[in-house]
């Protein structure tokens, strides 16, 4: 019996297949995976993201501290409510964990991190946060709902209380704002614009039920991965770990160089892998074979040397197998993956596989 | 509560066979399998005319979710596949021991029914993994 949600009845009640994620008990899905999955790209759709980790930071060097702690910076964000996406790293330079931080408001930041790696990003957070004097608290009794889709924001506009509705509509991307006890974000993990709602766990049942009601599809973790896979987002623990550097992961671009002065965590290692030419890519792969890539799976280019798929599974938007993989160094754009024994080819492009219900490569 | 007619024959690797008029054997997944599975997306199927073993593998069903071997209940040559699979793989999920058959053999020999389940004995299975 692992943790669960408040939402966990809603869940049962909805017939979902509930699988251990982490240490929680959560829906893979409700019937069927690629119908959830097209409501996302087509319409609307909602995840139960309650177990994933909230964490605020309080103290007048929250943000001082936050440009040690995170590979990205914080300085970027100066207007109340906006977001960065960032990796947190150890001195070695490998990834902790990924993460969405919010500038509240002077004295307040606040992180989202994954919940498969709670217990060691709190360690982590706490044991650096002495020094600048930082009051970590976690935010256990909060839960989340991603509501994803082209449609997603207009009909989960529908449970806000009147007043917030057209501030909360006027969201800019990567940015969030409170709505009396709910915090509403236009971020998400699907390549699709929407909201993630935070709320008092008291209030997520009807806040569930309110979705329902306005059309917006329960999906699972099942569609979850497959819309983060498209849209070629990271998954922590599959694409990165603590031996994996955010430049061997295609996360090059959430690291902040300038200033040359600010030394973050994992600074001068991953400094030094820069301008490496033996530095492995992290690629999309689209499968020209029939078949499906996984997880794992052996990649090899000939003349140049082996790889491995990080994250693979079935594109229900583009009909194929699509993978992410971490590749040697080289010029190339063919390869094959070995599946079972055979050798099947696969074509490298450039990611996003799908953004914004649009497929983005050539097919 | 899956579905789980009374005339086939079941294994623990959730498949299903039916005996043929002809003397050949119809195999699939089990009701229960594809749910478990999840949405199917890949079917690999053998050669028409390969020879299996009784408990080698001798199919392969992708789902959203993971891989699945199908292995080969008895010994026996392929005499049929279900080509319909490449196109829809989906057919295993909506009809599994109907229009999602997968391979069809001919056992080499008398078929062993002591090796196979009967539907209560699957039934009992099935309660066994429930709880």
């Amino acid at each position: 019996m692992g943790s669960k949600t408040p939402l966990y009845d809603k869940h049962v009640a909805a017939a979902a297949r509930i699988v251990d994620f982490g240490g929680w008990d959560m829906p893979l899905h409700y019937g069927s995976q690629k119908e959830e999955h097209h409501a996302v790209r087509s319409n609307a759709g909602m995840f139960d993201v309650s177990h994933m980790t909230i964490v605020d930071l309080h103290g007048e060097r929250t943000r001082e501290f936050l440009r040690h702690l995170l590979a990205n910076d914080v300085a970027k964000l100066q207007e109340p409510g906006k977001a960065l996406y960032t990796c947190m790293l150890n001195e070695n330079g490998g990834v902790i964990d990924d993460l969405i931080v919010y500038f509240m408001d002077e004295n307040w930041f606040r992180v989202i991190v994954n919940a498969a790696t709670r217990d060691k990003d709190l360690a982590w957070i706490v044991k650096n946060a002495a020094a600048f004097a930082v009051d970590v608290s976690e935010r256990a009794e909060l839960a989340m709902i991603a509501v994803q889709g082209p449609r997603a924001r207009e009909l989960a506009a529908t449970c806000l209380a009147a007043e917030w509705q057209e501030q909360a509509l006027a969201l800019k991307l990567f940015t969030g704002m409170e709505a009396g006890d709910l915090f509403v974000a236009r971020t998400g993990y699907t390549g699709e614009d929407g909201w993630e709602i935070v709320m008092p766990a008291a209030r997520a049942p009807a806040i569930w039920d309110q979705l329902l009601m306005a059309d917006v599809a329960p999906c699972g973790l099942g569609a979850r991965d497959t819309l983060r896979l498209e849209a070629a987002m990271n998954l922590y623990g599959s694409d990165m770990d603590e031996t994996i550097s955010p430049l061997e992961a295609g996360l090059g671009w959430t690291v902040a160089w300038e200033p040359a002065e600010r030394d973050f965590v994992g600074r001068g290692p991953i400094e030094a892998q820069r301008d490496d030419p033996s530095r492995r890519r992290f690629v999309g792969l689209l499968l020209e074979d029939k078949g499906v890539l996984r997880n794992h799976q052996r990649v090899v280019v000939e003349g140049v040397g082996d790889g491995e798929i990080t994250s693979g599974g079935f594109s229900p938007t583009i009909g194929r197998s699509i993978a992410l993989a971490r590749l040697p160094a080289g010029d190339y754009d063919h390869a094959q993956v070995d599946v079972r024994g055979k050798l099947l080819n696969v074509r490298v492009v450039k990611t996003p596989f799908v953004r914004n219900g649009q497929v983005r490569i050539d097919v | 509560m899956s579905e789980l007619p009374g005339d086939l024959l079941y294994t623990s690797e959730h498949e299903w066979l039916r005996r043929e008029e002809d003397g050949s054997v119809t195999i699939g997944v089990t009701d229960h399998a594809q749910a478990a599975l999840g949405d199917l997306v890949y079917v690999e199927l053998p050669e028409v005319g390969q020879d299996v073993d009784s408990g080698g593998d001798m199919a392969v069903v992708e789902s959203v979710k993971a891989a699945s071997d199908v292995y080969a209940p008895i010994d026996g040559t392929v005499v049929a596949v279900n080509e319909e699979l490449a196109d829809d793989p989906e057919k295993i999920n909506a009809d599994p021991y109907g229009d999602g058959w997968i391979v069809r053999l001919q056992p080499n020999g008398d078929i062993d029914e002591s090796a196979l389940m009967t539907p209560d004995d699957y039934q009992s299975l099935l309660d066994e993994e429930e709880s």
